[in-house]
């Protein structure tokens, strides 16, 4: 019970979680910032940001729903860390895991794009409602590509467990470099999760203000971006888990090291594709993710039939 | 959703400065666009009369950051019609340099203003890291990175030496190269395609009804440009070309423009090639005599008109200023029909507006049969405390206004 306890809260759970995420959004914004020819934050940046914001005054418009307006943000925080405790990491078993983790992983990454949406609509703020509505209509465009793009390496390995697939992966070695389209497609899908360049519609701060978090302010709007912070981690550790588990049956020391550099990778191709490509407009981006990306995450998923019915017979 | 009505303006992350656009949406769509001007409003032509010549050329220079060369030359040469002067060649050809350096800067800040407005902020940074050496040579020689105050009635104030030359062609060949590494992202990249082209159309047909000059006109094909169609300064001896473009959308107006950033390095490095030797200026007498003169100056967004008329005193009787933006505003309307809310931002930002060249007071003599009246300080108080009640529910009649 102490250890689960610890283990939620400190390591691998929140606290690491919170720190690495402030860690993944400096690397961001740094690479973000040199590829523009640019200086950067410092490395403490995204902690002085927090810790400002928690220090502001929480403004709630007066039409808007007090408790809905409080809640969101804790839920899209819980919903980010709950999926975190179910990605093995370091080793083919994570923390917790049962048959079918990798949908409940799914479905709880969905929830901080619910609980934007929810937060742009109970804003009653104009710019707050657009935006919502196109967070959602983006969710519609990236979710099937990605879902597909996940579950694919699930059918080679015959398991809906991630830490089954881990295991699978870690005794069949090389049969991850087939799904590496799957891997580009998650990517990308993964870039509108976040809802980064050229996925950033929701928030496109010269059309609509600053989109579903327009009226956040204060202690709100830092747990909201510390969400956000945590997502990208947690993104990336699901990609990583997922299309490249390879190493996983080093000792912890090495392989937390590994672990730390598979994740910095998949940040820094995030970063790139956000600096080199201007923003899409929502009926373009779904467009782009229902012509291109969901027939290349289809694609992926009959090469792994294939793989499947004639590799693993 | 319905209709919604969103209000762009007058303070939004997409306007550099304040106007008011009010977008009716249906969903994502616009339906309707309501402009509302007069925000940037100085009474700058009203001071022009109570201000000597010399006064008004002060002020004139500053009815825009980054027109402010193009108004300040217009005036100047207003003045010199009017009184008669024959300004030295030397000074003529310093005003060119220092009005093609100016339109250099207008259309690499138009750029990344674009860039920004469409999300790509690589490009914003990368075009406004180029600004910089245009900032820099325009500083060297004018001492001021905007509002130069090189113009003075008679010729201009600071003269150009062989270093400054030597600098100006150093930075022109850097900008030049840039400029061309930025006529190639806007062919070879997908997503500002994506985002430019078929955004905010404006036939030609409408963009010579509706008045559209400058960039926006010539990327529907308006073949307008005053340089040529009626040259002042030195550009009667320079050889340039006009850059039109067919695609009569905002990815034809960036063409344009990178193409006219071409252009500008083409007409300084002749400039520099020919500059002749002698005095910068003329004695400008203290009274201009009675006239009037109506000058047109091809300003970085289009053809800039003044108008000036003078009494034979040292204070101007009237002094009149059309700003490119003015003409080019009444086209937006009919741009954004049938494009989507995350264009007009785009579209707004693609006429290059300055609202501060273009907000000037208009008096409607006949109104159509409406009545026309003038409102002293506190009914207009009134008025607009009762308009922002009904309108946009706000109560601002307990603010102090201080006297």
């Amino acid at each position: 019970m102490g250890w689960a306890l610890s283990n939620i809260f400190l390591f691998p759970g929140l606290l690491f979680l919170a720190c690495f995420g402030l860690l993944a959004e400096f690397v961001d914004r740094k690479l973000y910032a040199r590829l523009q020819n640019r200086v950067g934050p410092p490395w403490y940046q995204p902690e002085a940001d927090f810790i400002k914001l928690l220090a502001k005054e929480d403004i709630i418009p007066a039409e808007a729903d007090h408790r809905m307006f409080k809640i969101l943000p804790i839920v899209a925080l819980v919903s980010v860390v709950t999926a975190f405790l179910y990605i093995p990491l370091w080793s083919s078993r994570a923390l917790f895991s049962f048959d079918g983790d990798i949908i409940v992983v799914i479905y709880l990454l969905t929830l901080p794009t619910l609980t934007f949406f929810l937060a742009g609509w109970y804003s009653t703020s104009l710019f707050a409602a657009v935006g919502a509505v196109r967070a959602l209509t983006q969710l519609f465009a990236y979710e099937v590509p990605f879902l597909v793009g996940l579950l694919s390496p699930a059918i080679v390995a015959g398991t809906w467990s991630l830490s089954g697939m881990a295991e699978f992966y870690r005794i069949h070695p090389l049969y991850w470099t087939a799904n590496l389209l799957g891997f580009g497609v998650c990517l990308i899908a993964l870039q509108g999760k976040l809802e980064k360049v050229p996925f950033d519609i929701p928030e496109a701060e010269t059309e609509i203000v600053g989109g579903t978090l327009t009226e956040y302010s204060g202690r709100l709007l830092a747990f909201f971006r510390m969400a956000i912070d945590m997502e990208l981690v947690v993104g990336s550790a699901l990609l990583s888990a997922v299309f490249l588990p390879f190493g996983l049956g080093l000792p912890a020391a090495l392989g937390f090291v590994l672990f730390v550099v598979k994740v910095s990778l998949i940040v820094v191709l995030l970063a790139i594709l956000r600096a080199v490509v201007a923003r899409l407009r929502i009926d373009q981006m779904v467009e782009f993710c229902w012509k291109y990306l969901a027939p290349a995450a289809l694609l992926q998923l009959a090469i792994d039939l294939a793989i499947k019915g004639v590799l693993l017979r | 959703m319905g209709e919604v009505t969103v209000p762009i303006g007058p303070q939004h992350p997409a306007l550099k400065e304040p106007e008011s656009f009010d977008i009716t949406l249906e969903g994502e769509r616009v339906v309707r666009m309501v402009a509302k001007m007069g925000y940037n409003h100085r009474g700058i032509e009203k001071a022009c009369e109570q201000r000597t010549y010399i006064q008004c050329l002060y002020l004139i220079e500053r009815i825009c950051g980054i027109c402010s060369h193009s108004h300040s030359t217009a005036f100047v040469q207003c003045v010199e019609e009017v009184a008669g002067l024959q300004v030295p060649k030397r000074a003529v050809y310093i005003r060119t340099l220092i009005g093609e350096l100016e339109r250099i800067h207008s259309h690499l800040l138009w750029l990344g203003v674009a860039g920004h407005e469409i999300g790509f902020d690589t490009l914003l940074m990368y075009t406004w890291r180029d600004r910089e050496t245009v900032l820099d040579l325009l500083a060297m020689l004018t001492g001021n990175r905007v509002n130069y105050g090189i113009n003075t009635i008679g010729g201009v104030r600071r003269d150009v030496t062989a270093e400054q030359v030597a600098e100006i062609r150093k930075g022109v060949a850097l900008l030049e190269e840039r400029t061309k590494y930025y006529q190639q992202v806007a062919i070879e990249e997908a997503t500002l395609a994506k985002r430019l082209g078929g955004v905010g159309s404006l036939s030609h047909e409408d963009a010579v009804r509706l008045g559209a000059i400058g960039p926006t006109g010539r990327a529907s094909q308006v073949d307008r440009d005053v340089r040529r169609d009626d040259p002042y300064a030195a550009y009667g001896e320079m050889s340039f070309q006009v850059v039109t473009d067919t695609h009569c959308d905002v990815y034809g107006r960036t063409l344009v423009r990178v193409g006219e950033l071409i252009e500008s390095c083409k007409i300084i490095r002749q400039v520099l090639d020919n500059l002749p030797q002698g005095p910068i200026t003329v004695r400008a007498p203290r009274r201009i005599p009675v006239g009037e003169a109506v000058i047109r100056y091809e300003a970085p967004r289009g053809e800039d008109v003044h108008y000036l008329r003078g009494n034979g005193t040292d204070k101007p009787e009237r002094m009149k200023v059309r700003a490119p933006t003015l003409a080019n505003v009444q086209a937006v309307a009919k741009m954004l029909e049938g494009n989507y809310l995350a264009d007009v931002p785009l579209v707004i930002a693609a006429i290059d507006p300055c609202f501060s060249c273009t907000d000037r007071m208009i008096v409607a003599r006949d109104a159509g049969g409406r009545k026309t009246g003038v409102m002293d300080w506190k009914s207009l108080r009134d008025y607009s405390v009762d308009w922002y009640k009904k309108n946009r529910g706000l109560d601002c009649s307990r603010i102090k206004l201080r006297a």
